[in-house]
């Protein structure tokens, strides 16, 4: 790996140019800064905010195999600094989102991954074999953080031989071409045992982290403020928790593509996601605050990597891992001393 | 199709209990039609900890004058992020996207038209008035509220409308009672073709309610709770009848905010009926 130069604070030269190319498995991508699942929708909405063929990939809303209602409302709570949400994955099924999603996504000429989800390792599996019989998306994200119908509603993530059922199952009806990402839940005792059960299983790569299970009661109505009850909390509150997943499997699997997600507001905020090992970042909740966002995060993604001497993202990926003891190489003057030295 | 723009405040007054927020967007007056509907974000990301945009029905819109474009909304300060705005001064920038969501439809012909608006759901009613007087239509509206500090736009509607009916819970100003008490002298007084309605859920039921039985067809701006106001985020569902009598659960930001009155299950709202498409299966797999 190569090291960065840091540059002096306060240079006033427009940084240089940076690559920001980067592979999920057999795939490459032009740029790292993804679309989160069930924060883009399809795509579409978002296209009049920003061109989404000009980010690393769109990844859609989890589809199942057939058309679902979701659970009833109230399904959002707004909490501090993120949000609670209990939609139920409402969606058209897999045949509506080939037909009309997908269809119009390629015709945009977006890069996709395909999110999908089940109540069962069957239905995952059937799905894959749908979308394999029909290709034109790029990765598939299995969305394991959805209730287990075999096993009281527990959710696929939370227990490595149920995570690593669906990953194998998956990984087995999918083009090999095609990288099969996990993506992890935190709630878990150690997330490095549920990482290193789907790897095994034949996960090209995993996408951390999902929402994390949260509650609000409203002390008004003084009854749970989700119609669901629990919900997943998102955005900018869970953040610290999302780094802390990437570090841990990073550190557990050193060469497994990671696509890093949890409350990424701007390109700072995902510069952490890639210094603590990710490969990619997803944009999310904070695209209801600013339909923008992805591509916003994406160019100032480059600057902050490029003000700190980085030619090419791929070199920052597990930066913050490097060995505490070694020493910057490059011109001395170029490090940014703190003022009182 | 909505834009994001960075605007300026050009004022903020009283109204009431209400706030009307005034805003330069540029390009945003000239798209604008009466029923669409416009985010407010709360801050920035670096000092607000309110990461959800506000969603505003637009009052009025100026697409020329000494600020440019400018749009007015009128704001019920009910908690921290509607607080925020109303403390907004002059020459504060404020991000907004729109113009959101299917505005109200007009019609082809020049017919009795009834506004009914309750509480600060009279904010798009004197826009659309509006284009349903340009259009040759009668206007009449029908105004409601818990107390007179909480009606919105009584005067305004005064200047427009043939007749102004005021109801107040308490009695405080006009006649006592819900708005719904008067609906149907005031569809028979004007012989009303059309009602739009804008206002607490349970108003729009009732009112859609009378005017099927009155045979008159009604259109309703509801108000859901939001988190994106664009289509992505799936929180603001309600269940809709479509023109091939299937029930599906509808997005208000882009299907909406205006539904026909008819087509929604009212008695439904907040929970998923067992005949919608894709309802979970009675044995309740969901837990």
């Amino acid at each position: 790996m190569s090291r960065a130069v840091v540059r002096r604070s306060g240079s006033d030269a427009s940084p240089p140019p940076i690559d920001m190319s980067t592979r999920l498995g057999s795939v490459g991508l032009p740029s790292p800064v993804l679309t989160a699942s069930g924060c883009a929708a399809s795509g579409r909405e978002l296209d009049q905010f920003f061109d989404i063929t000009s980010i690393g990939a769109v990844v859609t809303k989890s589809i199942m195999l057939e058309p679902r209602s979701g659970r009833a409302t109230p399904r959002m709570a707004e909490t501090p600094s993120g949000m609670l949400n209990s939609i139920g994955l409402q969606g058209p099924g897999i045949h509506a989102f080939l037909e009309k999603d997908l269809a119009w996504l390629r015709e945009r000429g977006a890069r996709v991954i395909v999110s999908i989800a089940g109540g069962t390792t069957q239905e995952f599996e059937e799905i894959a074999k749908i979308l394999r019989d029909h290709g034109g998306f790029d990765a598939l994200e299995v969305n394991i953080s959805c209730p287990n119908v075999a096993d009281r509603g527990q959710v696929f993530a939370c227990r490595a031989d149920t995570a690593a059922a669906v990953i194998g199952g998956v990984r087995r009806s999918t083009d090999p071409s095609i990288p099969v990402f996990a993506k992890l839940s935190p709630d878990v005792t150690d997330i490095g045992t549920i990482a290193l059960a789907c790897v095994r299983a034949g996960a090209d790569g995993l996408s951390l982290i999902n929402t994390t299970l949260g509650m609000v009661i409203d002390v008004d109505t003084m009854r749970p403020a989700l119609a669901g009850v629990t919900g997943g909390l998102s955005g900018p509150a869970i953040r610290p928790i999302a780094v802390r997943c990437v570090w841990q499997v990073r550190d557990v699997l050193p060469e497994i593509p990671l696509i890093g997600m949890g409350g990424i507001r701007n390109g700072s905020d995902a510069f952490e996601f890639i210094l603590a090992g990710a490969d990619a970042v997803s944009v999310g909740t904070v695209t209801f605050h600013d339909p923008s966002a992805p591509a916003r995060v994406q160019a100032e993604l480059a600057t902050i990597a490029a003000e700190r001497g980085f030619t090419s993202l791929r070199d920052a990926v597990s930066y913050a891992h490097r060995d505490p003891d070694a020493e910057p190489e490059g011109d001395p003057d170029d490090i940014a001393l703190p003022e009182w030295v | 199709m909505p834009v994001q723009v960075r605007g300026e405040v050009v004022s903020v007054r009283r109204a009431g209990q209400y706030h009307v927020l005034t805003v330069t967007a540029p390009g945003v007056p000239e798209i604008t039609k009466p029923g669409n509907f416009a985010t407010l974000a709360i801050g920035d990301l670096d000092s607000s900890g309110l990461i959800l945009r506000r969603a505003f029905s637009i009052h009025g819109v100026q697409s020329r004058g000494i600020y440019g474009g400018t749009i007015d909304v009128v704001i019920a300060d009910a908690g921290p992020g509607t607080h925020w705005l109303t403390q907004r001064r002059r020459g504060d920038v404020l991000d907004i996207v729109a113009p959101l969501g299917r505005p109200f439809a007009l019609p082809r012909d020049p017919v009795s038209c009834l506004l009914v608006g309750g509480g600060y759901g009279a904010a798009p009613l004197v826009f659309l008035a509006e284009h349903l007087r340009e259009r040759g239509c009668r206007v009449d509206i029908l105004l409601g509220a818990s107390t007179e500090e909480k009606l919105f736009g009584v005067l305004e509607a005064k200047r427009i409308a043939s007749t102004v009916t005021i109801t107040t819970d308490d009695g405080s100003l006009g006649e006592t009672g819900l708005v719904t008490d008067q609906l149907r002298a005031a569809i028979d007084r004007a012989a009303t073709d059309v009602i739009y309605a804008c206002g607490p859920m349970g108003m729009l039921a009732a009112v859609s309610q009378i005017a099927s039985e009155a045979g008159v067809y009604s259109q309703c701006a509801v108000e859901e709770s939001m988190a994106c106001g664009i289509g992505v985020c799936m929180t603001c569902v309600l269940p809709v009848i479509g023109d091939d009598g299937i029930t599906r659960m509808l997005r208000s930001c882009v299907e909406g905010p205006i539904f026909r009155g008819d087509r929604v299950r009212w008695d439904d709202v907040g929970t998923i009926p067992p005949d919608a498409l894709g309802a979970p299966v009675v044995e309740g797999r969901d837990r």
